[in-house]
Protein backbone atom coordinates (compact mmCIF):
# COMPACT_ATOMS: atom_id res chain seq x y z
CA UNK A 1 0.00 0.00 0.00
CA UNK A 2 2.93 2.41 1.03
CA UNK A 3 4.61 1.43 -2.24
CA UNK A 4 1.66 2.21 -3.92
CA UNK A 5 1.27 5.52 -2.93
CA UNK A 6 4.81 6.39 -3.53
CA UNK A 7 4.21 5.23 -7.08
CA UNK A 8 1.03 7.64 -7.64
CA UNK A 9 3.49 10.38 -6.35
CA UNK A 10 6.51 9.91 -8.17
CA UNK A 11 3.89 9.64 -11.17
CA UNK A 12 3.11 12.31 -10.36
CA UNK A 13 6.28 13.96 -9.72
CA UNK A 14 6.25 13.53 -13.97
CA UNK A 15 3.86 14.52 -15.17
CA UNK A 16 2.03 17.26 -12.96
CA UNK A 17 5.29 20.25 -13.16
CA UNK A 18 4.82 19.97 -16.88
CA UNK A 19 1.19 21.42 -16.64
CA UNK A 20 2.56 23.74 -14.04
CA UNK A 21 5.23 24.61 -16.80
CA UNK A 22 2.10 24.95 -19.14
CA UNK A 23 0.19 27.83 -17.19
CA UNK A 24 3.69 29.36 -16.73
CA UNK A 25 3.97 28.10 -12.78
CA UNK A 26 7.55 26.98 -13.17
CA UNK A 27 10.54 26.80 -15.55
CA UNK A 28 11.72 23.84 -17.96
CA UNK A 29 14.71 23.16 -15.23
CA UNK A 30 12.12 22.60 -12.34
CA UNK A 31 10.33 19.93 -14.87
CA UNK A 32 13.31 18.08 -16.17
CA UNK A 33 14.57 18.19 -12.41
CA UNK A 34 11.45 16.75 -10.85
CA UNK A 35 10.34 14.54 -13.64
CA UNK A 36 13.93 12.81 -13.07
CA UNK A 37 13.30 12.08 -8.99
CA UNK A 38 9.88 11.18 -10.19
CA UNK A 39 11.29 8.59 -12.52
CA UNK A 40 14.04 7.25 -10.54
CA UNK A 41 11.50 6.75 -7.33
CA UNK A 42 8.99 5.28 -9.83
CA UNK A 43 11.69 2.38 -10.63
CA UNK A 44 12.43 1.71 -7.07
CA UNK A 45 8.97 1.41 -6.00
CA UNK A 46 6.50 -0.08 -8.42
CA UNK A 47 8.77 -3.43 -8.47
CA UNK A 48 7.37 -3.74 -4.66
CA UNK A 49 3.61 -4.06 -5.91
CA UNK A 50 3.35 -4.08 -9.42
CA UNK A 51 3.81 -7.72 -11.22
CA UNK A 52 5.05 -9.19 -7.77
CA UNK A 53 1.79 -11.77 -7.24
CA UNK A 54 1.96 -14.27 -10.77
CA UNK A 55 -0.46 -16.77 -11.11
CA UNK A 56 0.19 -20.45 -9.89
CA UNK A 57 1.14 -21.22 -13.41
CA UNK A 58 3.96 -18.57 -14.29
CA UNK A 59 6.89 -20.80 -14.57
CA UNK A 60 5.33 -22.16 -16.95
CA UNK A 61 3.47 -19.79 -18.84
CA UNK A 62 5.15 -16.44 -19.95
CA UNK A 63 3.56 -13.87 -21.18
CA UNK B 1 6.00 -30.72 -17.26
CA UNK B 2 7.18 -33.12 -19.44
CA UNK B 3 10.29 -33.58 -21.51
CA UNK B 4 9.33 -32.32 -24.28
CA UNK B 5 7.45 -29.84 -22.72
CA UNK B 6 10.99 -28.49 -20.97
CA UNK B 7 12.89 -28.90 -24.15
CA UNK B 8 10.52 -26.08 -25.87
CA UNK B 9 10.68 -24.25 -22.60
CA UNK B 10 7.43 -25.25 -21.40
CA UNK B 11 5.51 -22.78 -23.01
CA UNK B 12 2.92 -24.80 -25.02
CA UNK B 13 4.23 -24.05 -28.52
CA UNK B 14 3.43 -26.88 -30.08
CA UNK B 15 0.32 -28.07 -28.32
CA UNK B 16 -3.29 -26.32 -27.50
CA UNK B 17 -2.62 -23.95 -24.49
CA UNK B 18 -4.75 -26.07 -21.62
CA UNK B 19 -7.31 -24.09 -19.30
CA UNK B 20 -4.79 -24.52 -16.15
CA UNK B 21 -2.46 -21.96 -18.08
CA UNK B 22 -5.05 -19.17 -19.33
CA UNK B 23 -4.60 -15.72 -18.33
CA UNK B 24 -7.08 -12.95 -17.23
CA UNK B 25 -7.24 -9.29 -18.97
CA UNK B 26 -5.25 -7.72 -16.80
CA UNK B 27 -2.05 -9.14 -18.48
CA UNK B 28 -3.08 -8.22 -21.86
CA UNK B 29 -3.78 -4.87 -20.65
CA UNK B 30 -0.52 -4.77 -19.60
CA UNK B 31 1.88 -5.96 -22.41
CA UNK B 32 -0.06 -4.01 -25.03
CA UNK B 33 0.08 -1.07 -23.10
CA UNK B 34 4.00 -1.68 -22.44
CA UNK B 35 4.48 -2.97 -26.37
CA UNK B 36 3.22 0.01 -28.12
CA UNK B 37 4.17 2.85 -26.33
CA UNK B 38 7.48 2.22 -27.69
CA UNK B 39 10.79 3.45 -28.97
CA UNK B 40 9.22 3.60 -32.57
CA UNK B 41 7.03 6.40 -31.93
CA UNK B 42 9.51 8.69 -30.98
CA UNK B 43 10.42 7.64 -34.61
CA UNK B 44 7.25 7.86 -36.04
CA UNK B 45 5.41 10.83 -35.04
CA UNK B 46 8.07 12.88 -36.20
CA UNK B 47 8.32 11.01 -39.63
CA UNK B 48 4.70 12.39 -40.24
CA UNK B 49 5.81 15.54 -39.77
CA UNK B 50 8.15 15.32 -42.04
CA UNK B 51 5.97 13.80 -44.86
CA UNK B 52 4.07 16.95 -44.54
CA UNK B 53 0.71 15.65 -42.42
CA UNK B 54 -1.69 18.27 -41.22
CA UNK B 55 -2.53 18.49 -37.23
CA UNK B 56 -5.91 18.22 -38.48
CA UNK B 57 -5.43 15.05 -40.49
CA UNK B 58 -3.11 13.52 -37.75
CA UNK B 59 -6.01 14.27 -35.06
CA UNK B 60 -8.94 12.64 -36.68
CA UNK B 61 -6.95 10.02 -39.01
CA UNK B 62 -5.40 8.47 -35.98
CA UNK B 63 -8.42 8.17 -34.36
CA UNK B 64 -10.33 6.25 -37.33
CA UNK B 65 -7.53 4.33 -38.03
CA UNK B 66 -6.81 3.16 -34.37
CA UNK B 67 -10.53 2.39 -34.10
CA UNK B 68 -10.13 -0.11 -37.12
CA UNK B 69 -7.23 -1.75 -35.79
CA UNK B 70 -8.65 -2.73 -32.36
CA UNK B 71 -11.75 -3.84 -33.94
CA UNK B 72 -9.32 -6.05 -36.11
CA UNK B 73 -7.95 -7.75 -33.19
CA UNK B 74 -11.15 -8.05 -31.20
CA UNK B 75 -13.00 -9.69 -33.74
CA UNK B 76 -10.55 -11.26 -36.24
CA UNK B 77 -7.90 -12.66 -34.07
CA UNK B 78 -9.31 -13.69 -30.42
CA UNK B 79 -11.90 -15.70 -31.17
CA UNK B 80 -9.67 -17.75 -33.22
CA UNK B 81 -6.99 -17.76 -30.90
CA UNK B 82 -9.49 -18.49 -28.35
CA UNK B 83 -10.59 -21.60 -30.57
CA UNK B 84 -7.54 -23.33 -31.31
CA UNK B 85 -5.25 -22.22 -28.30
CA UNK B 86 -2.31 -22.59 -30.63
CA UNK B 87 0.73 -20.20 -32.12
CA UNK B 88 0.50 -19.02 -35.38
CA UNK B 89 3.52 -21.02 -36.07
CA UNK B 90 1.89 -24.35 -35.17
CA UNK B 91 -1.33 -23.39 -36.56
CA UNK B 92 0.27 -22.37 -40.35
CA UNK B 93 2.22 -25.69 -40.36
CA UNK B 94 -0.91 -27.33 -39.50
CA UNK B 95 -2.42 -25.78 -42.37
CA UNK B 96 0.08 -24.84 -44.85
CA UNK B 97 2.62 -28.29 -44.17
CA UNK B 98 6.04 -28.44 -42.09
CA UNK B 99 8.23 -27.64 -45.06
CA UNK B 100 6.19 -24.20 -45.87
CA UNK B 101 5.68 -23.18 -42.85
CA UNK B 102 9.89 -23.00 -42.01
CA UNK B 103 10.29 -20.70 -45.09
CA UNK B 104 7.60 -18.43 -43.17
CA UNK B 105 8.88 -18.43 -40.34
CA UNK B 106 12.20 -17.32 -41.77
CA UNK B 107 10.63 -14.48 -43.87
CA UNK B 108 8.62 -13.61 -40.40
CA UNK B 109 11.56 -13.96 -38.34
CA UNK B 110 13.77 -12.06 -40.78
CA UNK B 111 11.27 -9.07 -40.89
CA UNK B 112 10.88 -9.24 -36.71
CA UNK B 113 14.49 -8.96 -36.57
CA UNK B 114 14.73 -5.49 -39.11
CA UNK B 115 11.79 -4.09 -36.90
CA UNK B 116 13.59 -5.01 -33.51
CA UNK B 117 16.85 -3.20 -35.03
CA UNK B 118 14.91 -0.58 -35.64
CA UNK B 119 14.17 -0.14 -32.07
CA UNK B 120 17.68 -0.82 -30.88
CA UNK B 121 18.70 1.90 -33.20
CA UNK B 122 16.57 4.28 -31.23
CA UNK B 123 17.43 3.09 -28.12
CA UNK B 124 20.78 3.31 -28.93
CA UNK B 125 20.07 7.66 -30.58
CA UNK B 126 19.39 8.11 -26.22
CA UNK B 127 21.87 6.16 -24.94
CA UNK B 128 24.47 8.34 -27.08
CA UNK B 129 23.47 12.16 -25.90
CA UNK B 130 25.41 11.55 -22.78
CA UNK B 131 28.49 10.50 -24.42
CA UNK B 132 28.58 12.85 -27.39
CA UNK B 133 27.30 9.98 -29.69
CA UNK B 134 24.91 10.98 -32.20
CA UNK B 135 22.43 9.31 -34.53
CA UNK B 136 22.37 10.79 -37.98
CA UNK B 137 21.20 8.63 -40.95
CA UNK B 138 23.37 8.30 -43.57
CA UNK B 139 22.22 8.55 -47.54
CA UNK B 140 22.29 4.96 -48.35
CA UNK B 141 19.79 2.58 -46.82
CA UNK B 142 23.01 -0.05 -45.98
CA UNK B 143 25.18 2.64 -44.41
CA UNK B 144 26.69 2.67 -41.01
CA UNK B 145 26.40 5.85 -38.92
CA UNK B 146 29.18 6.97 -37.04
CA UNK B 147 31.91 4.16 -35.85
CA UNK B 148 31.01 5.09 -32.01
CA UNK B 149 27.35 5.17 -32.94
CA UNK B 150 27.68 1.38 -34.66
CA UNK B 151 29.36 0.46 -31.46
CA UNK B 152 26.64 1.23 -29.18
CA UNK B 153 24.23 -0.22 -30.99
CA UNK B 154 26.04 -3.55 -30.32
CA UNK B 155 26.39 -2.95 -26.69
CA UNK B 156 22.84 -2.25 -26.95
CA UNK B 157 21.50 -4.85 -28.69
CA UNK B 158 23.60 -7.56 -26.84
CA UNK B 159 22.04 -6.18 -23.91
CA UNK B 160 18.33 -6.51 -25.16
CA UNK B 161 19.00 -9.97 -26.94
CA UNK B 162 20.27 -11.50 -23.30
CA UNK B 163 16.80 -10.23 -21.65
CA UNK B 164 14.70 -11.32 -24.36
CA UNK B 165 16.66 -14.73 -24.23
CA UNK B 166 15.36 -14.68 -20.38
CA UNK B 167 11.81 -14.82 -21.22
CA UNK B 168 8.41 -13.49 -21.59
CA UNK B 169 8.22 -13.51 -18.29
CA UNK B 170 11.10 -10.77 -17.41
CA UNK B 171 9.56 -9.04 -20.34
CA UNK B 172 6.11 -8.79 -19.54
CA UNK B 173 7.00 -7.34 -16.08
CA UNK B 174 9.47 -5.12 -16.77
CA UNK B 175 7.00 -3.63 -19.55
CA UNK B 176 4.27 -3.73 -17.04
CA UNK B 177 6.31 -1.76 -14.18
CA UNK B 178 7.26 0.63 -16.81
CA UNK B 179 4.49 1.11 -19.11
CA UNK B 180 2.01 3.75 -16.85
CA UNK B 181 5.72 6.04 -16.07
CA UNK B 182 6.17 5.87 -20.45
CA UNK B 183 2.72 6.81 -21.16
CA UNK B 184 3.30 9.99 -18.57
CA UNK B 185 6.47 10.67 -20.09
CA UNK B 186 5.29 11.03 -23.90
CA UNK B 187 2.38 13.20 -22.35
CA UNK B 188 4.72 15.36 -20.72
CA UNK B 189 7.39 15.27 -23.74
CA UNK B 190 3.75 16.85 -26.06
CA UNK B 191 3.44 19.08 -23.33
CA UNK B 192 6.70 20.94 -22.65
CA UNK B 193 7.00 20.91 -26.79
CA UNK B 194 3.49 23.34 -26.95
CA UNK B 195 4.71 25.29 -24.20
CA UNK B 196 8.31 25.70 -25.88
CA UNK B 197 6.58 26.65 -29.37
CA UNK B 198 4.37 28.92 -26.90
CA UNK B 199 1.33 27.35 -28.13
CA UNK B 200 -0.06 27.09 -24.61
CA UNK B 201 -3.69 29.24 -25.76
CA UNK B 202 -6.69 27.50 -27.03
CA UNK B 203 -6.73 29.87 -30.05
CA UNK B 204 -2.62 29.02 -30.49
CA UNK B 205 -4.11 25.61 -30.29
CA UNK B 206 -6.61 25.85 -32.75
CA UNK B 207 -4.67 27.70 -35.53
CA UNK B 208 -2.18 25.24 -35.35
CA UNK B 209 0.63 27.44 -36.86
CA UNK B 210 3.37 25.85 -34.92
CA UNK B 211 3.02 22.54 -36.77
CA UNK B 212 2.49 24.21 -39.94
CA UNK B 213 5.85 26.31 -39.39
CA UNK B 214 7.26 22.87 -38.80
CA UNK B 215 6.13 21.58 -41.78
CA UNK B 216 7.75 24.45 -43.81
CA UNK B 217 10.79 24.35 -42.57
CA UNK B 218 11.38 20.45 -43.29
CA UNK B 219 9.97 20.84 -46.36
CA UNK B 220 12.28 23.80 -47.60
CA UNK B 221 14.95 21.44 -46.36
CA UNK B 222 13.73 17.68 -47.48
CA UNK B 223 11.30 18.93 -50.57
CA UNK B 224 7.94 18.91 -50.43
CA UNK B 225 6.04 16.19 -49.61
CA UNK B 226 2.03 14.93 -48.57
CA UNK B 227 0.97 12.50 -46.62
CA UNK B 228 -3.19 12.96 -46.82
CA UNK B 229 -6.15 12.05 -44.37
CA UNK B 230 -6.31 8.41 -45.88
CA UNK B 231 -3.02 7.70 -46.13
CA UNK B 232 -2.84 8.36 -41.96
CA UNK B 233 -5.78 5.94 -41.53
CA UNK B 234 -4.34 3.24 -43.39
CA UNK B 235 -0.88 3.59 -41.72
CA UNK B 236 -2.87 3.76 -38.24
CA UNK B 237 -4.98 0.59 -39.06
CA UNK B 238 -2.43 -1.82 -40.52
CA UNK B 239 0.92 -0.85 -39.42
CA UNK B 240 0.54 -3.25 -37.08
CA UNK B 241 -0.93 -5.84 -39.61
CA UNK B 242 1.34 -8.67 -39.57
CA UNK B 243 -0.11 -8.98 -35.77
CA UNK B 244 -3.68 -8.31 -36.28
CA UNK B 245 -4.63 -9.22 -39.99
CA UNK B 246 -1.50 -11.88 -40.09
CA UNK B 247 -2.67 -13.46 -36.85
CA UNK B 248 0.96 -13.31 -35.18
CA UNK B 249 -0.67 -12.01 -32.30
CA UNK B 250 -2.76 -15.68 -31.98
CA UNK B 251 0.37 -16.58 -30.21
CA UNK B 252 -0.67 -14.14 -27.20
CA UNK B 253 -4.33 -14.72 -27.61
CA UNK B 254 -4.27 -18.11 -27.32
CA UNK B 255 -3.35 -17.48 -23.24
CA UNK B 256 -6.46 -15.24 -23.22
CA UNK B 257 -9.25 -16.28 -20.71
CA UNK B 258 -11.88 -14.74 -21.89
CA UNK B 259 -13.03 -12.82 -25.03
CA UNK B 260 -12.67 -9.12 -23.42
CA UNK B 261 -9.00 -9.47 -23.49
CA UNK B 262 -9.38 -8.79 -27.47
CA UNK B 263 -9.84 -4.94 -26.50
CA UNK B 264 -6.68 -4.67 -24.93
CA UNK B 265 -4.34 -3.65 -27.46
CA UNK B 266 -6.92 -0.61 -27.23
CA UNK B 267 -5.04 0.52 -24.62
CA UNK B 268 -1.49 0.65 -26.84
CA UNK B 269 -3.20 2.17 -29.97
CA UNK B 270 -4.58 5.28 -28.07
CA UNK B 271 -1.21 5.63 -25.46
CA UNK B 272 1.16 4.30 -28.18
CA UNK B 273 -0.11 5.16 -31.53
CA UNK B 274 -2.45 8.61 -30.84
CA UNK B 275 -1.20 10.28 -28.37
CA UNK B 276 2.68 9.44 -28.22
CA UNK B 277 2.53 9.53 -32.36
CA UNK B 278 1.18 13.53 -31.85
CA UNK B 279 3.26 13.76 -28.54
CA UNK B 280 6.65 13.09 -30.65
CA UNK B 281 5.86 14.84 -33.55
CA UNK B 282 5.25 18.16 -31.55
CA UNK B 283 9.16 17.15 -30.24
CA UNK B 284 10.07 18.02 -33.20
CA UNK B 285 8.39 20.60 -34.27
CA UNK B 286 9.55 22.11 -30.77
CA UNK B 287 13.63 21.43 -31.40
CA UNK B 288 13.11 23.16 -34.80
CA UNK B 289 11.22 26.25 -33.37
CA UNK B 290 14.06 25.81 -30.31
CA UNK B 291 17.16 24.87 -32.08
CA UNK B 292 16.80 24.55 -36.45
CA UNK B 293 20.63 24.09 -36.64
CA UNK B 294 19.87 21.00 -34.65
CA UNK B 295 17.56 18.84 -36.42
CA UNK B 296 19.92 19.38 -40.10
CA UNK B 297 22.26 16.47 -40.79
CA UNK B 298 25.78 16.66 -42.71
CA UNK B 299 23.21 16.44 -45.84
CA UNK B 300 21.76 19.51 -45.24
CA UNK B 301 18.69 17.39 -44.93
CA UNK B 302 16.15 17.35 -41.50
CA UNK B 303 15.96 13.85 -39.87
CA UNK B 304 14.93 12.90 -36.10
CA UNK B 305 17.24 12.12 -33.63
CA UNK B 306 14.62 9.96 -31.15
CA UNK B 307 17.04 11.00 -27.88
CA UNK B 308 17.87 14.44 -28.83
CA UNK B 309 14.76 14.83 -29.51
CA UNK B 310 13.25 13.56 -25.74
CA UNK B 311 16.56 14.89 -23.93
CA UNK B 312 15.75 18.48 -25.13
CA UNK B 313 12.36 18.29 -23.79
CA UNK B 314 12.65 16.48 -20.36
CA UNK B 315 16.21 16.18 -19.84
CA UNK B 316 17.37 12.80 -18.43
CA UNK B 317 14.21 11.36 -18.25
CA UNK B 318 13.82 11.73 -21.88
CA UNK B 319 16.82 9.79 -22.21
CA UNK B 320 15.77 6.97 -19.89
CA UNK B 321 12.31 7.02 -21.33
CA UNK B 322 13.65 6.28 -25.21
CA UNK B 323 15.66 3.99 -24.28
CA UNK B 324 13.74 1.91 -22.23
CA UNK B 325 10.74 2.46 -24.32
CA UNK B 326 12.82 0.67 -26.96
CA UNK B 327 13.75 -2.09 -24.92
CA UNK B 328 9.95 -2.75 -24.01
CA UNK B 329 9.23 -3.30 -27.61
CA UNK B 330 12.66 -4.40 -28.60
CA UNK B 331 12.20 -7.38 -26.24
CA UNK B 332 9.00 -8.85 -27.33
CA UNK B 333 9.71 -8.39 -30.54
CA UNK B 334 13.18 -10.66 -30.62
CA UNK B 335 11.31 -12.77 -28.99
CA UNK B 336 8.98 -13.49 -30.99
CA UNK B 337 11.34 -13.35 -34.16
CA UNK B 338 13.33 -16.41 -31.79
CA UNK B 339 9.75 -18.61 -32.31
CA UNK B 340 9.64 -18.25 -35.56
CA UNK B 341 13.25 -19.16 -35.88
CA UNK B 342 12.88 -22.37 -33.51
CA UNK B 343 10.33 -22.97 -36.02
CA UNK B 344 12.79 -23.09 -38.69
CA UNK B 345 14.57 -25.90 -35.90
CA UNK B 346 12.35 -27.38 -33.98
CA UNK B 347 14.35 -29.06 -32.15
CA UNK B 348 16.93 -25.94 -30.77
CA UNK B 349 16.27 -24.16 -27.74
CA UNK B 350 13.85 -21.00 -27.91
CA UNK B 351 16.49 -19.43 -25.68
CA UNK B 352 19.46 -20.15 -28.22
CA UNK B 353 17.12 -18.89 -31.13
CA UNK B 354 16.30 -15.81 -29.22
CA UNK B 355 19.69 -15.11 -28.61
CA UNK B 356 20.08 -15.79 -32.83
CA UNK B 357 17.46 -13.17 -33.64
CA UNK B 358 18.51 -10.73 -30.95
CA UNK B 359 22.24 -10.87 -33.03
CA UNK B 360 20.72 -10.72 -36.24
CA UNK B 361 18.51 -7.35 -34.54
CA UNK B 362 21.68 -6.10 -33.80
CA UNK B 363 23.31 -6.06 -36.96
CA UNK B 364 19.66 -4.30 -38.55
CA UNK B 365 19.81 -2.10 -35.89
CA UNK B 366 23.72 -0.88 -37.30
CA UNK B 367 21.90 0.78 -40.32
CA UNK B 368 20.35 4.10 -38.78
CA UNK B 369 18.23 4.59 -42.13
CA UNK B 370 16.29 0.87 -41.81
CA UNK B 371 15.08 3.32 -38.60
CA UNK B 372 13.96 6.35 -40.78
CA UNK B 373 12.50 4.47 -43.51
CA UNK B 374 10.20 3.41 -40.72
CA UNK B 375 6.40 4.43 -42.28
CA UNK B 376 7.57 2.24 -45.69
CA UNK B 377 8.82 -0.42 -43.75
CA UNK B 378 6.09 -1.40 -41.49
CA UNK B 379 3.93 -1.41 -44.26
CA UNK B 380 5.46 -3.54 -46.04
CA UNK B 381 6.13 -5.72 -43.09
CA UNK B 382 2.39 -5.74 -43.04
CA UNK B 383 2.16 -6.36 -46.87
CA UNK B 384 4.73 -9.60 -46.79
CA UNK B 385 3.21 -11.42 -43.64
CA UNK B 386 -0.68 -10.27 -43.06
CA UNK B 387 -1.90 -12.47 -46.11
CA UNK B 388 -1.11 -15.91 -44.05
CA UNK B 389 -3.97 -14.65 -42.04
CA UNK B 390 -6.27 -14.70 -44.55
CA UNK B 391 -5.04 -18.33 -44.89
CA UNK B 392 -5.86 -19.38 -41.21
CA UNK B 393 -9.09 -17.46 -41.33
CA UNK B 394 -10.69 -19.22 -44.17
CA UNK B 395 -9.28 -22.62 -43.02
CA UNK B 396 -10.93 -21.57 -39.88
CA UNK B 397 -14.22 -20.65 -41.13
CA UNK B 398 -14.84 -21.86 -44.65
CA UNK B 399 -12.96 -24.80 -45.81
CA UNK B 400 -15.75 -27.10 -43.76
CA UNK B 401 -18.76 -24.76 -45.55
CA UNK B 402 -17.20 -25.60 -48.57
CA UNK B 403 -16.64 -29.23 -48.36
CA UNK B 404 -13.17 -29.01 -48.08
CA UNK B 405 -10.87 -29.95 -45.51
CA UNK B 406 -9.32 -27.68 -42.75
CA UNK B 407 -5.73 -28.03 -41.44
CA UNK B 408 -4.82 -30.12 -44.81
CA UNK B 409 -0.92 -30.35 -43.98
CA UNK B 410 -1.92 -31.87 -41.08
CA UNK B 411 -4.64 -34.09 -42.53
CA UNK B 412 -2.72 -35.31 -45.75
CA UNK B 413 0.84 -34.97 -44.47
CA UNK B 414 1.96 -33.02 -47.17
CA UNK B 415 4.54 -31.02 -46.49
CA UNK B 416 3.86 -28.40 -48.94
CA UNK B 417 0.11 -26.86 -49.28
CA UNK B 418 0.48 -25.65 -53.03
CA UNK B 419 -2.65 -23.93 -52.30
CA UNK B 420 -1.32 -21.69 -49.46
CA UNK B 421 2.42 -21.32 -50.99
CA UNK B 422 0.92 -19.95 -54.08
CA UNK B 423 -1.91 -18.10 -52.40
CA UNK B 424 0.55 -15.93 -50.39
CA UNK B 425 3.67 -15.76 -52.53
CA UNK B 426 0.83 -14.03 -55.67
CA UNK B 427 -0.43 -11.27 -54.21
CA UNK B 428 2.55 -10.51 -52.12
CA UNK B 429 4.98 -10.67 -55.34
CA UNK B 430 2.10 -7.87 -56.79
CA UNK B 431 2.29 -5.92 -53.67
CA UNK B 432 5.76 -5.71 -53.30
CA UNK B 433 6.07 -5.13 -57.09
CA UNK B 434 3.63 -2.21 -56.58
CA UNK B 435 5.82 -1.13 -53.61
CA UNK B 436 9.16 -0.79 -54.77
CA UNK B 437 8.89 -0.40 -58.47
CA UNK B 438 5.54 1.31 -58.86
CA UNK B 439 6.17 3.92 -55.71
CA UNK B 440 2.80 2.42 -54.27
CA UNK B 441 2.47 4.00 -50.42
CA UNK B 442 3.13 0.21 -48.75
CA UNK B 443 0.73 -0.05 -46.46
CA UNK B 444 -2.42 0.26 -49.19
CA UNK B 445 -1.02 -2.76 -50.50
CA UNK B 446 -1.74 -4.85 -47.00
CA UNK B 447 -5.57 -5.49 -47.27
CA UNK B 448 -5.82 -6.00 -51.26
CA UNK B 449 -2.87 -8.46 -50.94
CA UNK B 450 -4.91 -10.23 -48.01
CA UNK B 451 -8.23 -10.89 -49.18
CA UNK B 452 -6.54 -11.84 -52.57
CA UNK B 453 -4.61 -14.37 -50.77
CA UNK B 454 -8.07 -15.86 -48.49
CA UNK B 455 -10.25 -15.68 -52.01
CA UNK B 456 -6.84 -17.87 -53.95
CA UNK B 457 -6.31 -20.21 -51.00
CA UNK B 458 -10.03 -21.25 -50.93
CA UNK B 459 -10.18 -21.28 -54.84
CA UNK B 460 -7.04 -23.55 -55.20
CA UNK B 461 -8.17 -25.77 -52.18
CA UNK B 462 -11.14 -26.61 -54.14
CA UNK B 463 -9.03 -27.85 -56.98
CA UNK B 464 -5.99 -29.24 -55.46
CA UNK B 465 -7.39 -31.42 -52.66
CA UNK B 466 -7.53 -34.78 -52.43
CA UNK B 467 -9.63 -37.08 -50.30
CA UNK B 468 -7.96 -37.55 -47.05
CA UNK B 469 -8.51 -40.45 -44.16
CA UNK B 470 -10.46 -38.85 -40.99
CA UNK B 471 -8.06 -38.80 -38.04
Amino acid sequence: MVAQIVSLLALAATIVPCLLYFFGAIGLDAVKLTALIGTIVWFIATPFWMGRKLPVDAKEVEI
Amino acid sequence: MSEEERKSGGEFEREPVPDSALLGPGKFWGMYAGEHTAGTEFMIGPLFLAAGASLQDLFFGLLLGNVLAVLTWRFLVTPIAMSKRMTLYYQLERIAGGSLVRFYNLVNGLLFCFLAGAMVTVSASAVGIPFDIFYEAPAATFGFGAPSFTALVVVVGVVMAVVAAAGYETVARVANIAAPWMIAVFAACGIVSLVQMNATSVGALTEGRFWAEAIDFVQEKNGPQTFGFWQIVVFAWLCNGAMHFGMADLSIFRFARCKSSGWAPSIGMFLGHYMAWIAAGLLLAALIKVAPDATVGSDGKVSANPGLLAFQALGWTGIICVVIAGWTTANPTIYRAGLALQGVMPKSSRTTMTLVAGAVATVAGAFPNLSAQLLGFVGTYGTVLGPMGAVILVDFYLMKKFGLVDEYAAHSGVGINLAVLIAWLLPVGVGLYLIFWKGLFAAYAVIPAWFACGVIYLALSKLTQKPVAAK
